[in-house]
């Protein structure tokens, strides 16, 4: 087994407002291995970009706050960690593709320039030389090449908005690989993207990260998405994450009522209708559920539910759920 | 089943500072009473276009949009005030499409009121019969659209299109932005909702598994013009235009049975090409697997494959031109 | 079918729920305007100034000093025990005057305000809704005249021409005020233009009237007050830039700019005489800044 490249041990992060304190991240856990996928499913609100933000430290500041837990990278706690050494491992041994790849773009800038800066910041960082403008440039070209862009030399004296959505979205996926980086962690990067151009850009992604052997989070709400692309998926809820398993486990064997909900709620190419969805909304976060944050919405809740937060049940290979129904 | 609209041969076109987009080039589309049409197609397709032009958002460059006969092309500004109250529409961003200043018993009384649907002193009445409608507490009247969810707001956007008792209700994505259990509840809604009144639809979508199961006949569109047109059924299990095929095998699925229904990989390959500089002859031959010479000179027809089951490809040049 | 509470609320209980409800995100905005300490300090400035200048004849040491009043055995005198801001050349007590000419500052300022901003938010209104037409062109190339000349010159030529009052400096700055308003107004409503829920509207059949005034003007209410307020300040150091050149206010009344101008004569030696209504203009300014530009976090954050 290899060693994991990320840990998210028993992570409980808040943001304080008006209302009060939110209690977003309830003991969450994760794990990523090298060169590995994995996939974060969950609908809006259920923490996922603040699991994003946590890892990269870049939570809200004064509002967000992390209370309790540890994110292991390569064996350093994050955590701990100062802003000013954060920033170092941000963008050289974490990297990120966002969703909305117009709004990761500056668009007073142009796309050579853009590169180049992060390239030189980048790689001087990690090989402690100077970087010159001619080597910059050269490596530019390089990465342009491998995300696929077509002409990358013209390309350098592009604006953002001289470039197609898809486009931007591959510029934004060579600038993450400039730097090589240990994990990357993309947001939704194909929401924005019309299905056609995400099948593409998908791909040259997962070519990307495969050849690197970079490990990969990645965040989505989109179930067939991560079917087709991910070896390992959790699924979160409410800020827990409530069940994993490898993908192809867990489309056929979905565990945890919420799994088995959000599929069934899935509209499917071969017809047959719609299953109701669930019932509820999700939780507030003022004021969250006690035990399991589901169990208010579970068709097949317990008294236990209530008052107990459920450990992971071990259920198979590498398949856990945090429901009692699988104790 | 009587025809209660009818698009013919509508082109819609934008003059800009690129040069002429043209969103609409040549639409012929029918619906049938209580039926729902699925308008399916990318960034560029022109289907919101179609669907503001049935609403009247833009007035139409030329052809005809026929409502129960009648022809309504020109915009909303001149459009009798009867017609407002049959087409309605649901729109893509829940968002934006509700005034974030109003409270939400305002928000669904603004119909009620233009049309004098009811008297004044049973607005609040009304509004409230419209929130059980689409399965929302009362309570929510004292709302403002900024403190509810996603799918609440598309839901108080679905009650406001239901206000003036429509006859036909265009959907602009309505479950987009959604999620996946929101999504699914407002589906349900509506497919209730027609069942109880008889709405017809024009629903317009990506989402190829929504489509499925929502609409009754589906057409796919691209930049600006139809590739194909044919019952749900038929669409999924017998598609023939080349970009249908690219579209389908491009979409992710979650289940084993969906796969084996998606034809053989189409590598998606290509960008989407800007309307504004539509490629010559069939719109979709840079990027198509099947490409012939002919394909880049002449626009295919429309031939009749099988049973209502429309293609506009030269490859089905066999068979029956309409 | 989900609802069980079917009772028709009565007018009375809609009302008093509803008061609840914007009771309630009033809280929610004072909390957010209470995180910013400086713009809690602008919102105390200003109250004092309000309640000092309303409460003048009560407040002031000396409110006999405040128009035609000699004492020059008391003139001059630096800032001491019984005139803590000191005296003026014919020994009126500046603190005093001081809260007196708050009394015309902010007359102006709100007069001015509330004289050119209606007409400026409704030719901002209608040239926004009739977009891309001659109604457009037209109001806004009016607008644009108006903005092309500098403002405090048109002022003081009005001000040249007519009989130097404070009245006529009013109009003057109102004159040159309202095209702000109009140009502000014309940017929100144009860019609603083509939001979903006036596209919505409109299909529905509602007037024109309706949606410019309860669709598209709520939606710019933030913004006008924000600049309201910011506006104030500028129309005070405007309408005390008038006096100190002798177009406004005329002695003996007190005001901040006339004050400023006739102890000019007298510094360095007797500073305060300039000095300590200067600071006033000052404190009146930072306090309306301060409070609009909380007023712009307050209120921006609540938008779509």
């Amino acid at each position: 087994m290899s060693k994991n490249v990320l840990e998210i041990r028993n992570l409980y992060v808040s943001y304080k407002t008006y209302e009060g304190n939110l209690r977003v991240i309830d003991d969450m856990n994760l794990e990523i291995r090298q060169g590995e996928k994995v996939g974060l499913v969950g609908e809006t609100g259920c923490g996922k970009t603040t699991t994003m933000r946590s890892i990269m430290g870049i939570l809200p500041k004064p509002a967000g706050r992390i209370d309790q837990g540890e994110i292991f990278f390569e064996g350093k706690d994050l955590t701990k960690l100062s802003s000013k050494e954060m920033q170092c491992v941000r963008g050289r041994d974490i990297t990120a593709i966002f969703q909305n790849p117009t709004a990761a773009l500056n668009p007073v800038f142009t796309i050579g320039q853009q590169l180049q800066d992060v390239i030189r910041v980048q790689v001087s960082r990690k090989t402690g030389n100077r970087v010159s403008s001619r080597e910059a440039k050269e490596r530019a070209i390089q990465v342009l090449k491998e995300a696929a862009l077509p002409d990358p030399e013209r390309l350098l004296s592009n604006y953002p908005v001289q470039l197609s959505g898809g486009m931007k979205q591959r510029v934004c996926i060579a600038l993450a690989m400039v730097s090589n980086a240990d994990l990357l962690i993309a947001d939704e990067p194909g929401t924005a993207l019309d299905v056609t151009i995400q099948d593409q850009i998908l791909r040259l992604l997962m070519n990307s990260v495969t050849k690197r052997n970079t490990a990969t989070l990645y965040i989505e709400h989109s179930l067939g998405v991560i079917r087709e692309w991910m070896d390992r998926v959790y699924v979160m809820y409410a800020g827990r994450t409530v069940e994993v398993a490898e993908s192809a486990d867990l489309f056929k064997n979905p565990l945890h009522p919420y799994t088995i909900g959000l599929l069934a709620a899935v509209p499917k190419l071969t017809g047959g209708g719609i299953a109701q969805g669930i019932s509820g909304r999700v939780p507030e976060y003022i004021n969250p559920p006690g035990g399991c944050r589901f169990h208010p919405r579970c068709e097949y809740k317990m008294d236990i539910c209530a008052k107990e937060k459920p450990p992971f049940f071990e259920v198979g290979k590498d398949h856990k759920v945090a429901c009692y129904r699988s104790a | 089943m009587k025809e209660i609209l009818r698009i013919d041969n509508l082109k819609k076109y934008f003059q800009t500072a690129q040069g002429t987009v043209k969103a609409v080039d040549g639409v012929t589309l029918s619906l049938a009473e209580g039926e729902t049409l699925g308008l399916v197609g990318e960034s560029g397709s022109g289907k919101s276009t179609v669907a503001y032009s049935v609403v009247g958002i833009y007035g139409a460059t030329s052809g005809k949009i026929l409502y129960r006969g009648k022809d309504i092309s020109m915009g909303t500004v001149k459009r009798p005030k009867s017609l407002k109250k049959d087409i309605q529409i649901v729109f893509q961003d829940p968002g934006t499409s509700l005034n974030p200043r109003h409270y939400i018993h305002q928000i669904l009384a603004m119909p009620l009121r233009v049309h004098r649907i009811v008297p004044e002193n049973e607005i609040t009445a009304k509004v409230k019969e419209l929130l059980d409608l689409v399965q929302l507490p009362a309570s929510f009247i004292y709302k403002h659209p900024l403190e509810l969810g996603e799918g609440e707001k598309q839901s108080i956007g679905i009650a406001r299109a239901l206000a003036v008792n429509p006859s036909l209700i265009v959907l602009d994505e309505p479950t987009s932005a959604l999620d996946v259990s929101m999504q699914a509840k407002v589906i349900n809604l509506l497919l209730d909702l027609q069942k109880d009144f008889g709405f017809s639809y024009l629903f317009i979508t990506h989402d190829l598994g929504v489509m499925r199961n929502v609409a009754n006949r589906i057409a796919i569109m691209y930049l600006g013009k139809i590739c194909e047109i044919a019952p749900a059924a038929d669409f999924f299990h017998k598609p023939l235009h080349p970009y249908t095929r690219m579209l389908i095998s491009s979409v992710p699925v979650v289940s084993e049975e969906e796969e084996q229904l998606r034809p053989v990989k189409v590598a998606s390959r290509g960008e989407i090409p800007s309307p504004v500089n539509v490629p010559g002859g069939c719109g979709f031959h840079p990027r198509c697997p099947d490409k012939m010479d002919i394909c880049s000179l002449e626009i295919p027809a429309m031939y009749e494959v099988h049973p209502g089951h429309y293609v506009f490809c030269h490859k089905y040049m066999t068979h029956n031109s309409k | 079918m989900l609802n069980s509470n079917n009772a028709i609320d009565t007018a009375d209980e809609i009302r008093s729920k509803l008061w609840q409800v914007r009771k309630d995100n009033f809280k929610r905005s004072w909390y957010k305007f209470t995180g910013n300490r400086l713009s809690l300090v602008g919102l105390i400035i200003v109250l004092i100034v309000i309640v000092l200048a309303v409460f003048a004849p009560w407040v002031t040491p000396y409110p006999e000093h405040r128009g035609a009043f000699v004492d020059f055995s008391n003139a001059m005198q630096a800032p001491n025990a019984e005139n803590w801001l000191g005296t003026d050349s014919v020994g009126r007590d500046i603190l005093t005057r001081i809260i007196f000419g708050f009394r015309f500052s902010l007359i102006m300022g709100f007069v001015v305000i509330g004289l050119a901003a209606p007409p400026g938010i409704i030719a901002g209104l209608v040239a926004g809704y009739f977009r891309d037409t001659w109604v457009d062109t037209l109001i806004m190339r009016i607008t644009d005249v108006f903005l092309a000349v500098p403002p405090l010159i048109l002022a003081m030529a009005i001000t040249a021409v007519l009989p130097p009052n404070v009245f006529y400096a009013m109009l003057a700055v109102t004159l040159m005020w309202w095209p702000w308003y109009a140009r502000l107004v014309y940017g929100i409503a144009s860019s609603l233009q083509n939001e979903f829920f006036v596209q919505a509207a409109q299909i529905t059949g509602a007037s024109r009237s309706y949606i410019i005034f309860r669709e598209i003007l709520p939606n710019c209410v933030s913004a006008i007050f924000t600049k309201m307020t910011l506006d104030l300040g500028i129309v005070i150091i405007i309408a005390s830039s008038l006096s100190f050149v002798g177009l406004g206010a005329q002695p003996p009344t007190p005001d901040l700019g006339t004050m400023v101008a006739d102890g000019a004569k007298y510094m360095p030696d007797q500073w305060w005489m300039t000095v300590c209504p200067a600071l006033a203009i000052v404190f009146v300014v930072l306090g309306f800044n301060l409070l609009g530009d909380g007023l712009r976090d307050m209120l921006a954050v609540e938008e779509v």
